[in-house]
């Protein structure tokens, strides 16, 4: 294993850091340091196995008394409230969408991974464990990371035995391919659509919950407020988005598996609904928000076509394994049909850069290179403002390799969306990518127990920070969502609920009644401004500076410009904003204007994080910390941290917490791919 | 942007399920040809925000053609003239100055919610009768311990790609949901841990299927015709057989 060394497990292997450089000063509050309260010590190996056994369990007579409420059936909300409710647990399960079946979770392509080692190709839950945190630029607990590398392989076993229908080779075997990052072949996937697959799966099980009872489904119910009583998380507010009926649910246990906050920047891979108000309203009740500036852009998605866009389409990255990115050498060749470009004159920038990895270097790496040669002007397809935003991924080597049916079985359905979409045919023309927003590695600061600050409150999936540092490696996320759904929480949860079930709280306590009373002149306040703009233009207008000035590149001025141009916008929000319709019916206007809100406050402190984070580590690139040939440099001296945020108030500024990162399985390395 | 579309919509508007409905027209104008259908309702949206009518409901979310949420009666043809969803149809596939109507799905057991919004809450309640396979979180055996033959694994993938939009009950004259059903049934029966309820899970889904108010299937075919995913109509014929064999076996 290169350059991983075993440890006993208690000695940490780098020193804890201390900060020297402050660019958000003035903006922020310094608060007391933080640790993980529930951090198991230990072999690594062991850590995990020793804790199930020690987390109290409880008695199955009680687990009927025990209300859980899960917002989200993504695959870490379905799979927990499938788990939870086959457990005998009484669970209520919350979605925006008309069914679970739709959450975003659906729209994952490549595939999700799994330390099975299937292919001899020397893998092991180690090495799953050492990619992830080196892919993730050691910026992530590696408790945490050993153990979701180790719950993996239940995973595939899991998600098999519910049918879900995994490529196979010949022999009728589970197949495996690799993806983009790593060197062995451990990713499982269902041709372009394993989330699909994988949600169905997690679905098919809740609904049988359903069925036996232990679950009741709220479609259509969007979360808009928690509940907090002396201290702990006690239930939502939710909003019946076909009646408007403003709804209390309350229980002993909150769980929130509401996905990411991608769509703060208007533009991204996420579904139009995706949003950050279960986890933003949490946050203002009093729970952390970590690492929020941490943003994946992905590298191969179908480039903008023009303004009217409402959201990017991802092409799987699996498809970087048998496609090849280049672009022409010279700017001049730039506007040719690129079947007519000679080989001599392409440039294979990855290939030519990264002589081992090539077009399979992690996606940060891969997105910001994309960038670099389109401000250099060699980009290709439409003009986009200044410049040409689009690098061809050309299929046409592996085409004369493999034969065009090879390629068509692996990604037919990739191939016709492309076409779908611009109209050009991918097996003839190569195709034409650039980056998109399509994750986030923030969210809300979780325990090893994935419980957050407030007692009660726990967060699974991607709408919590804890396993991905600053940058995900690809087919890690579902690996994740199931992982947190299916296996971490129902064994962490019951150590919370071994102490309930809690004293009951009636719909008139004071702490239940001003959650209700906010929402209530919430959504008035949204329909009495009666300004002039809708709400999308308010979510366009952020998107556009979030990208310019917290996306790929991020610098001190651009993000002190992008704060301002935030607070201005936010006045313009709650003055200039109009929404029609009523309160007490489907009122889609009404939702966005609730979600746009959040995202605003959202992104001033994205940004605030991003300026005080003065180094380059994962997606986080900081125009200021880079090696002389351009690449990121991360300061671990100063912040092998996470940044746990507190909400300082409407009036006041964020509070940073720090949590120090401390490796005692894993030397920190600069990370290096060529 | 080769050319812009000048455009008339007839759109169906619907305050709410019990008030009566009726077709509303509307004019847009500058829609280009590498629109998706939905941002050409979206720019209609933001139109009508401007003169302070309410904007059109639609569900929609992915915008990928994967969640199955969005639901358009394009000029009678459910999702519109292509093989694909509402959201992946392109206005390429349109020209200037056509007159494009749109309406929700037509089903009785699919009630208008709103506008273009339906309710397809009986697609989760057949699932909930049996649309799984029985295996409790922490039961599973090792994944490669039981080999499940390629062909068959292909086939139920193919089939299990149905994103539960609903088109094939919105274009099937009967209102019959037998492709959604036949299409679970197949996924699960094709694959070796399928087999203990398989017999249990199809006389089960079909008697949700019925009292949900969906029709009986006539073998006309217009769902398969209709499908954006393309599940293929022998998923009845199974069906059909699947059920027999639970019949004459006195399930
Ligand atoms: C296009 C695309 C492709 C991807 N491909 C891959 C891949 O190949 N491999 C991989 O590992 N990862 C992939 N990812 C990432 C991965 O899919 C996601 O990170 C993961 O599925 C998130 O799951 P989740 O359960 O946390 O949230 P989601 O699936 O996003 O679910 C969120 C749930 O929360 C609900 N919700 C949200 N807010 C509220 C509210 N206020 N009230 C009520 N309900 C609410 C929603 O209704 C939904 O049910 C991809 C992501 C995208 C966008
Ligand atoms: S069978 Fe086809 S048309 Fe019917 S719900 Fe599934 S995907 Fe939609
Ligand atoms: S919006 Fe998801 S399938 Fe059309």
């Amino acid at each position: 294993m290169a350059g991983s060394t075993l440890h006993d497990g208690l000695t940490p292997l780098n020193a804890a850091p201390t900060q020297t450089s402050d660019d958000a000063h003035g903006y922020y509050t310094l608060g007391e340091k933080i640790v993980d309260p529930v951090a198991p010590t230990g072999p690594i190996a062991q850590r995990w196995t020793t804790r199930k056994f020690e987390n109290r369990l409880v008695n199955p007579a009680n687990r009927r008394k025990l209300n859980i409420i899960i917002v989200g059936t993504g695959l870490a909300g379905a799979a927990a409230a499938a788990t939870l409710g086959e457990g005998g647990y009484n669970v209520k399960s919350f979605c925006y969408q008309d069914s679970p079946r739709r959450a975003h979770s659906i729209a994952a392509q490549g595939g999700i991974n799994a330390a099975k080692n299937y292919k001899e190709d020397g893998d092991s839950v180690f090495r799953l464990f050492y990619d992830t945190v080196k892919g993730g630029d050691y910026r992530s607990r590696e408790s945490n990371v050993y153990r979701l590398a180790e719950v993996s392989t239940n995973i595939i076993d899991q998600c098999v035995a519910q049918g879900v229908p995994f490529a196979r080779d010949y022999g009728g075997l589970l197949d495996n391919r690799s993806f983009g990052g790593v060197q062995v072949s451990r990713t499982f996937y269902a041709r372009g659509q394993t989330g699909q697959q994988l949600l169905i799966g997690a679905y098919q099980a809740m609904e049988r919950q359903v069925a036996a009872g232990t679950v009741t489904q709220y479609t259509r119910h969007e979360m808009l407020e928690l509940i907090v009583k002396d201290g702990k998380a006690r239930g939502i507010i939710a909003r019946d988005l076909v009646t408007g009926e403003i709804e209390t649910h309350l229980a002993d246990a909150v769980v929130l598996a509401s996905g990411g906050y991608g769509n703060v920047f208007y533009l991204s891979t996420n579904a139009m609904g995706s949003n950050v108000t279960a986890a933003w309203r949490a946050h203002r009740k009093g729970a952390y928000m970590a690492n929020p500036c941490f943003t994946q852009i992905h590298p191969t998605c179908i480039p903008v076509s023009g303004e009217h866009q409402s959201k990017l389409t991802l092409m799987s990255e699996s498809l970087r394994n048998d496609g090849r990115i280049w672009v022409p050498k010279r700017a001049e060749d730039c506007e040719k049909d690129p079947r007519d470009i000679p080989e001599e004159d392409r440039d294979y920038y990855l290939e030519r850069i990264y002589p081992s990895f090539g077009n399979l270097v992690p996606r940060d790496i891969a997105s910001r290179q994309a960038k670099n040669v389109c401000d250099e002007g060699r980009g290709v397809g439409p003009m986009v403002g200044d410049f040409r935003r689009g690098v061809y991924l050309d299929f046409s080597d592996a085409i004369k390799r493999l034969g065009e049916p090879a390629i068509r079985e692996k990604y037919d359905n990739l191939f016709d969306m492309y076409q779908r979409i611009t109209g050009e045919n991918p097996y003839e023309v190569p195709m034409r990518i650039y980056p998109a927003v399509h994750y986030v590695m923030g969210g809300l600061w979780v325990d090893y127990h994935l419980q957050s600050n407030i007692p009660g409150l726990f967060v699974t999936g991607e709408a919590n920070f804890s396993d991905h540092g600053a940058n995900r490696l690809g087919a890690s996320a579902l690996m994740q969502g199931l992982a947190d759904g299916y296996f971490v929480l129902p064994n962490t949860i019951r150590e919370y609920l071994a102490d309930g079930p809690f004293a009951p709280v009636s719909e008139d306590d004071g702490a239940v009644v001003e959650a209700r009373e906010a929402v209530r002149s919430r959504v008035e306040r949204f329909l009495s401004i009666n300004g002039t703009r809708s709400p999308d233009s308010f979510h366009k207008e952020l998107g556009h500076i979030m990208w310019e000035y917290c996306g790929m590149e991020r610098t001190e001025p651009g993000l002190r410009k992008a704060i301002d141009m935030i607070r201005e916008l936010k006045r313009e929000f709650w003055n200039d904003l109009k929404v029609l319709g009523t309160a007490d019916s489907l009122n889609q206007s009404l939702e966005k204007a609730g979600r746009v809100a959040d995202f605003i406050e959202l992104g001033e402190l994205m940004c605030v994080d991003a300026l005080n984070r003065r180094e380059s580590c994962g997606g986080h690139f900081r125009g200021e910390s880079q090696t002389e040939d351009g690449e990121a440099l991360r300061h671990d001296d100063e912040f092998a941290y996470v940044a746990a945020w507190e909400w300082g108030g409407d009036e006041g500024q964020p509070v940073l917490h720090k949590e120090d990162l401390v490796y005692t399985a894993i030397e920190m390395k600069q990370r290096s791919y060529k | 942007m080769i050319g812009t579309m000048n455009l008339t919509l007839k759109i169906w508007r619907q305050p709410h399920a019990e008030a009566q409905g009726g077709m509303r027209e509307y004019q847009v104008s500058g829609i280009s040809e590498d629109m998706s259908f939905l941002e050409m309702l979206d720019i209609l949206n933001e139109q009508l925000q401007e003169q302070g009518e309410e904007p059109v409901a639609f569900d929609h979310d992915c915008r990928e053609g994967i969640c199955g949420s969005c639901s358009l009666m394009i000029n009678g043809q459910a999702h519109g003239p292509e093989v694909t969803t509402s959201c992946q149809l392109h206005m390429r596939s349109f020209k200037d100055g056509d007159t494009i109507t749109i309406e929700p799905w037509r089903s009785e057991a699919f009630p208008v919610v709103k506008d273009l919004v339906v309710n397809r809450s009986a697609f989760d309640r057949i699932i909930q009768s049996g649309g799984y396979i029985s295996a409790n979180t922490g039961s599973a055996p090792e994944a490669n311990s039981v080999p499940a033959p390629r062909e068959k694994a292909m086939r139920a993938f193919n089939v299990a790609t149905c994103i539960g939009c609903g088109a094939c009950v919105a274009a099937c004259p009967n209102g019959s949901a037998s492709l959604f059903l036949g299409a679970k049934i197949t996924h699960l029966g094709e694959l070796p841990q399928g087999q203990p309820e398989r017999y249990e899970r199809i006389v089960d889904m079909v008697a949700q299927h019925d009292a949900e108010g969906f029709g009986g299937c006539t073998n006309i075919g217009e769902c398969a015709a209709a499908c954006p995913k393309g599940i293929p109509l022998d998923v009845i014929s199974q069906l059909n057989k699947d059920l027999r064999t639970a019949i004459k076996a006195g399930r």
